[in-house]
């Protein structure tokens, strides 16, 4: 039995993704191989070697997998997939994009967005935005599988020595190509590898008010998320948005600030280590999901808490 | 320009699920069901297309149980105009699914197939991507705006960390995200005009497609609880309790 790991990189370097992907793929019981699809991607080439439980990488290179488009890649995947039990790709925007392809074509069900490995061919994952978890066992001959990971430990970055096999590239399909890309310019961590996590909700009231919340980030070198009240009342962009239909994280410390607490946030933090709500209405929901609530104005609060911490 | 809009019927998003308690599933019986939201936006959004002459035929697909018949009147109600069900009361994975759709996609000649990234029901965002590699058709998922033009469609993705824009050429799968559009408020009228619109069922079988589940459900079961915590009186205590009890500062 082998796994096989599609990796998520930018070239340059390995994301964090990858290392959590890793950890559930060794679960699976077998060898480890990683796939490092890309365009000069030497460098994240040489980081996947080292991630430990890693034997080998297999490095497919070439300008049209520069970004990573989902009818190349999975094209790639489909090359090698012969000999693998397990194919697995984290369960971010660059796996979900991808590995559907991959399991259609090798004519299997996939498993999305698995939280536990129970054996080699049974996994949990949630459903219904995380309000019930179902427990699946695949009949087919290869799992394809992706991996939230927040369910999973990160493997070791360094400690590994594996082998690395260049193979052919694939053909270019010719069939979509890259235009352009914005990327969300900030100085602080990304939500979905925060250890800390400052959010606001419809409670702030306005664009503005997120202000009040940044020298708290600051303090705690914490990335800032939002409800999907507040994006949606347009305070801040769509890509600060925590929830089921945002991004699903799990720091070690979540500070919820004027967030109630609807089912489609709490999907997607309610696995932070430790939950703090600040929240002038005592019977939001929120309360019932954190470990430490304050009842009271923010505007003041939030202040007061920036002071403390000196 | 023929464009084809896959729809799901599931549990409304404003009901709280239950667990069975023999942990078989989710309790559905009585529980009000509704077109999954993203999949209402990709109707709205093809039938934008249409209204803005891109696009001159809309066709809506459901597949599942014959209650499926009420989603597709839905989406004819905001501007689909014709539906195809595909009867069955097997249990459908995305992968049935997508299989169901590549053949009425070859029978109906769609240039262009717009469908919502995921179901709200078993979240598993497959089917769009799924029927792209089965056509052999570009995708472009997550979509927040779509252009159409030239022969060719331009779609702009809410990707990590930012957004990525894609040229596809046609036809093409896109998957909607939920910033793309708001889908509008279906109204009396529309509704008594799609009860005249057409609708077909046909069945798994004259499609020549096998639907049988490759994935065994051996449990549904609540998630772990979270116990609520304590209120403290004042960030002082807050600070203490974080440093010293919770060590997360």
């Amino acid at each position: 039995m082998v796994a096989l790991v599609i990796a998520e990189h930018d070239n340059a370097s390995l994301k964090a993704s990858t290392l959590h992907t890793v950890t559930a793929a060794a679960q699976c019981g077998g060898d480890v191989h990683v796939l490092v699809a890309g365009s000069n991607a030497g460098a994240a080439a040489t980081a996947a070697a080292a991630i430990a439980g890693v034997s080998k990488v297999i490095v497919a290179d070439a300008a049209y997998f520069a970004d990573g488009l989902a009818e190349n890649v999975a094209e790639q995947v489909l090359a090698i997939a012969g000999s693998y039990s397990h194919i697995l790709a984290p369960a971010t925007a660059y796996g979900k994009n991808i590995l559907p392809r991959v399991a259609a074509k090798l004519d299997v069900a996939q498993i999305s967005e698995i939280t536990k490995v129970d054996s080699p061919d049974t996994f949990e994952r949630p459903i219904y935005a995380g309000n019930a978890i179902a427990t699946v066992q695949s009949t087919d001959k290869v799992k394809v599988i992706t991996v939230r990971s927040t369910g999973f430990d990160a493997a070791a970055a360094t400690g590994g020595s594996a082998a690395t096999e260049t193979v052919a590239a694939v053909a270019d399909s010719g069939k979509s190509s890259f235009v352009g890309r914005e990327v969300a310019k900030s100085d602080r961590p990304e939500l979905t590898a925060a250890k800390v996590i400052v959010s606001g909700g419809r409670g702030m009231g306005s664009g503005e008010a997120f202000k009040i919340l940044e020298p708290l980030a600051d303090k705690l070198g914490a990335a800032m998320g939002a409800s999907r009240a507040a994006v949606d009342a347009g305070y801040v962009p769509n890509d600060w948005q925590v929830g089921q239909t945002g991004k699903i994280v799990a720091p070690n410390l979540y500070i919820a600030v004027g967030i109630s607490g609807a089912i489609q946030h709490l999907a997607g933090m309610k696995d932070s280590k430790t939950i703090v709500a600040i929240n002038k209405d005592p019977e939001a929901p929120i309360f019932s999901v954190a470990d430490y609530g304050i009842v009271g104005d923010l505007f003041e609060l939030v202040p007061q808490l920036v002071a403390e911490l000196g | 320009m023929k464009v084809l809009v896959p729809v799901k019927r599931v549990v409304d998003y404003n009901v709280k699920v239950r667990v069975k308690s023999d942990n078989t599933g989710v309790d559905i019986a009585n529980v009000k069901m509704s077109m999954n939201p993203f999949d209402e936006i990709a109707v709205e959004e093809a039938t934008r297309l249409k209204e803005a002459g891109k696009v001159t035929e809309v066709v809506a697909v459901s597949a599942g149980v014959s209650q499926c018949q009420e989603t597709l009147r839905t989406a004819m109600a905001i501007g689909a105009d014709r539906g195809i069900l595909v009867e069955t009361a097997t249990e459908l994975e995305p992968l049935g699914v997508a299989k169901l759709l590549k053949a009425l996609a070859d029978k109906e000649q769609p240039q262009l197939i717009i469908l919502g990234k995921q179901a709200i029901d078993d979240d598993s965002n497959q089917t769009g991507q799924m029927l792209a590699a089965l056509l052999g058709w570009p995708q472009a998922t997550f979509a927040s705006k779509v252009v159409l033009e030239d022969g060719k469609v331009t779609v702009t993705r809410e990707v990590d960390g930012g957004l990525e824009t894609l040229a596809l050429t046609l036809p093409a799968i896109v998957t909607t995200d939920l910033r793309l559009n708001e889908p509008r408020y279906v109204t009396l009228p529309n509704i008594m005009k799609a009860k005249k619109k057409p609708l077909d069922v046909t069945k798994p079988e004259d499609l020549g497609v096998d639907v049988t589940p490759r994935l065994k459900t051996l449990k549904v079961a609540e998630p772990a609880k979270r116990s609520a915590g304590i209120t403290v009186p004042d960030v002082a205590t807050l600070v203490a309790k974080l440093r010293t009890e919770a060590k997360v500062i």
